[in-house]
C-alpha cells in the first residue's frame, strides 16, 4: 500500500516539474515563465520529499520558490514595459534546437539504461539538519567559507555594476 | 584539522577586505594608487611566504583540500601573475571612472578563487573555487562602464560561463551518483568504466575545457577577450586558463586514472583542432587583443598535449610551459595597455613606431611574442621542446609534428606584429609615457623569459618536484 501511495505521488510530482519545466520554456510571457518556475521548484521539492531529504526540501522552497522566482517577478516589475506579450521570445533556431535537445536526450537515455546502478541499503539519515551542518563545518569547511567569500564578491559587483552606469 | 595550510588564502582575501575597508576610509576624490600599491605589496608578501612552503604535503579535514609542491607551483604562477598584472595597471585603474578600490578587491578575490582550485582535491570545492574565479570574472570584464562592448562582453560571459558551470555541475551529480563520493581519492577507489562514468567525466572537462578555451568551447574568447578591461584580459588569459588547468591536472591523474584508455584519443583530436584552429585564425586579425585571444586558445592546445603522456615527465613539461606563458603574457598585456593609453585603442597598426617611440617596450613585446612562438633562445622554445617531447616519447608522433608545423606557422603572425613595431613610422608624434611600475613588470617579464629560455634547469628541477608530489603514478 506504502509503495503504491509512494509511485502515484512520485508521478504525480514528477509530471508536474516536467510539465512546467517545458512551460518556462515555451510561454511568451515572461511573469507566466517566472511562475511555472515557482511551481517547478516546488515539484522538485515534493521529490525531495520522497527521498525523504527533509532539510533539502524546506531549503529548496525557501530559496528557490521563496526567493528566486520571487526575485525574477521583482526585476520584471522594476523593469516594466507596456505589454508582456512577447518577452520571452523563442530561440530563433527552433529546429535546430529542438534536433540538439532529442540527441542529448536519447544519449541520456542510453547512459541511463547502460549504466550498473547501485543501491544503498543504508537507511536515510533521520536528523538531517544536523548531519549536514557537521559536515559543513568539519569536512566541507573550506567550501563552505569559500562560498561566502563567492556571496561576497557577487554582492559587491552587484552593487558596482547596479550603480555603474550613472554619473556622479 | 590545519588551518594554517590555508594561510595564503586566507591573507589573500583579508588583503582583499582591508582594501575594501581602505576604499571607504579614503577621501572620495583621493587617488585609489595607494591602495593597488598596497595590493602589490601585500601579494608580493603572499608570494615570499609560498616560497617557504615547498616539500609541505598536507591535507586540510577529509583530504578535500590539500596543499603540496603541484599546488603551490600553480599558486605562485598566479600570486606572480597577478602581482604583474597589478604593476602594469596601476594607469589604467586610474582612469576607471569609479569604483577603483573595488577593482583591485575583486581582482585578489579571483585570485583567491584561482588559489581554492588548485589545491581542491573534492569536486565540490573545485566547483566553489572555479565560481568564486568566474563570478568575479563576470563582474570584472563588464567593469568599463562608459564602454558598451565591454557591458556587452560581461552579459556574454556570464551566460556562456554559467552554461558551463552548469554543465560542470551535472558531470559532478553523475559521478557522485556512479561511485557515491566526490572525494579525488574514492572516486579513484570506485571507478568504473560504466557509460555513467564516462558520461559524468566527460560533462566535468567539457566544463572544464571552456574555462580554458580550448577549440570548440572557444567561442566566447575573441569577444570578452576584446571587450574586457587589459588587465581583465590578461587575468584570463593567464588565471582562468592555468587554473582551469591545474584541477584537470590533478583530477585526471588521480580520480580519475582508468578513464585514461579514453583520455588519449579525446585530448589529442582536441589538441590538434584546438592547436589549428587557433593558428589560422589568429592571423586574420586587426585588433591586438582579438589576435591575442586566438593566440592564448593556441597556447591552451600546447598545454593539453602534454597530459597525453601520463606520467611526471608530462606534467612537469606542463607546469613548465604554464609558467613561461604566464611571463610572455606579462610582456604582451603590459605593452598593450601602455600603447593602448597612447593611442586609445588596440589595432595592431597603432604599434607603428614603438621601436622608436618607447625602445624596451618594444624589446619586451618582440621578446615575449617570440616565446608564445617558440623561437630559441626564448622560454618557449624550451618549453615547448619539453611538452613535444614527451609526447612523442609516447607515440604521439603526429601531434609533435603538428605541434611544430603551427608553431612555425604562429611565427608569422607574431611578427607580423613586430615588422609593424620596427618598421613602421609612428602615426602620432606625442611623447609616449611608460609609468615605473610598468616598466618594472614589463622588465621582469623580459628577464624571466631569456633566463628561462637560456639556462631552463632551475625551473625545469621546480616542475619536477611539483609533478612527482602529485603523480601517484
Amino acid at each position: 500500500m506504502d509503495d503504491l501511495v509512494y509511485t502515484i505521488a512520485f508521478y504525480i510530482l514528477a509530471a508536474i516539474t516536467i510539465a512546467s519545466a517545458i512551460g518556462v520554456v515555451t510561454k511568451h510571457n515572461l511573469v507566466h515563465s517566472a511562475l511555472l518556475m515557482a511551481l517547478c521548484f516546488i515539484g522538485i521539492s515534493g521529490l525531495y520529499v520522497l527521498l525523504q531529504a527533509d532539510f533539502l526540501a524546506a531549503v529548496q522552497i525557501l530559496v528557490y520558490s521563496g526567493a528566486v522566482a520571487i526575485l525574477i517577478v521583482l526585476g520584471i516589475m522594476l523593469t516594466q514595459r507596456r505589454s508582456m506579450e512577447n518577452t520571452n521570445p523563442n530561440s530563433g533556431w527552433p529546429r535546430g534546437a529542438a534536433v540538439v535537445c532529442a540527441l542529448l536526450f536519447v544519449v541520456i537515455l542510453i547512459v541511463i539504461a547502460a549504466t550498473p546502478w547501485h543501491y544503498s541499503s543504508s537507511m536515510a539519515a533521520q536528523d538531517t539538519p544536523s548531519v549536514l551542518a557537521r559536515l559543513l563545518f568539519t569536512d566541507y569547511m573550506v567550501a563552505f567559507e569559500a562560498a561566502a567569500v563567492l556571496l561576497l564578491a557577487a554582492m559587491m559587483g552587484a552593487i558596482v555594476l547596479a550603480k555603474g552606469g550613472e554619473e556622479k | 584539522m590545519n588551518i594554517t595550510l590555508l594561510t595564503s588564502e586566507i591573507a589573500i582575501i583579508c588583503l582583499s577586505l582591508l582594501i575594501i575597508i581602505l576604499d571607504l576610509l579614503l577621501p572620495r576624490f583621493e587617488t585609489r594608487r595607494s591602495l593597488g600599491y598596497l595590493a602589490a605589496a601585500g601579494v608580493a608578501g603572499v608570494f615570499a611566504y609560498t616560497c617557504t612552503q615547498y616539500g609541505v604535503s598536507a591535507t586540510v579535514y577529509q583530504g578535500l583540500f590539500t596543499l603540496d609542491s603541484f599546488a603551490l607551483f600553480f599558486k605562485q604562477i598566479f600570486l606572480l601573475a597577478i602581482l604583474l598584472t597589478l604593476l602594469f595597471s596601476f594607469d589604467y585603474v586610474e582612469g576607471l571612472a569609479k569604483y577603483q578600490g573595488e577593482f583591485y578587491a575583486l581582482l585578489l578575490l579571483a585570485v583567491a578563487g584561482m588559489m581554492i582550485m588548485a589545491s581542491a582535491n573534492d569536486l565540490l570545492t573545485v566547483f566553489i573555487g572555479t565560481e568564486l574565479m568566474t563570478v568575479t570574472f563576470y563582474i570584472l570584464v563588464g567593469y568599463q562602464f562608459n564602454s558598451s562592448k565591454s557591458s556587452e562582453a560581461g552579459m556574454k560571459y556570464m551566460i556562456l560561463g554559467s552554461v558551463s558551470s552548469a554543465v560542470l555541475l551535472y558531470g559532478v551529480s553523475w559521478v557522485y551518483g556512479c561511485t557515491g563520493s566526490i572525494v579525488f581519492e574514492q572516486i579513484a577507489k570506485h571507478a568504473n568504466t560504466s557509460l555513467g562514468m564516462l558520461f559524468g567525466f566527460g560533462l566535468i572537462v567539457a566544463g572544464l575545457f571552456f574555462k580554458m578555451a580550448l577549440i570548440p568551447f572557444h567561442m566566447w574568447a575573441p569577444e570578452i577577450y576584446e571587450g574586457a578591461p587589459t588587465p581583465i584580459t590578461a587575468m584570463l588569459s593567464m588565471g582562468s586558463k592555468v587554473a582551469g588547468l591545474a584541477v584537470l591536472l590533478r583530477m585526471v591523474f588521480i580520480a580519475f586514472v582508468p578513464m585514461q584508455a579514453y583520455w588519449g584519443g579525446i585530448v589529442s583530436i582536441i589538441a590538434a583542432i584546438t592547436m589549428i584552429g587557433g593558428t589560422v585564425i589568429a592571423m586574420w586579425q586587426t585588433n591586438i587583443k582579438r589576435m591575442m585571444a586566438y593566440s592564448s586558445i593556441t597556447q591552451a592546445g600546447y598545454m593539453i598535449v602534454g597530459l597525453l603522456s601520463a606520467d611526471a615527465s608530462g606534467i612537469k613539461s606542463v607546469l613548465f610551459y604554464a609558467m613561461l606563458y604566464m611571463f610572455a603574457n606579462v610582456g604582451v598585456f603590459a605593452t598593450i595597455i601602455a600603447v593602448k593609453k597612447h593611442h586609445g585603442s588596440n589595432e595592431i597598426k597603432d604599434f607603428s613606431g614603438l621601436a622608436q617611440q618607447s625602445p624596451l617596450l618594444a624589446v619586451v613585446m618582440t621578446v615575449s611574442l617570440l616565446s608564445m612562438a617558440g623561437i630559441p633562445p626564448m622560454a618557449g622554445f624550451a618549453g615547448k621542446l619539453y611538452v613535444f617531447s614527451t609526447v612523442i616519447e609516447k607515440g604521439y608522433l603526429w601531434l609533435g609534428l603538428l605541434g611544430f608545423v603551427m608553431s612555425m606557422i604562429s611565427v608569422y603572425y607574431y611578427l607580423n606584429v613586430t615588422k609593424v613595431i620596427y618598421m613602421n613610422e609612428p602615426c602620432v608624434q606625442k611623447e609616449f609615457i611608460v609609468s615605473q611600475p610598468l616598466r618594472i613588470a614589463a622588465l621582469i617579464s623580459l628577464l624571466a623569459t631569456l633566463w628561462i629560455g637560456i639556462y631552463p634547469g632551475p625551473l625545469a628541477e621546480l616542475a619536477n618536484t611539483a609533478a612527482r608530489s602529485l603523480s601517484i603514478l
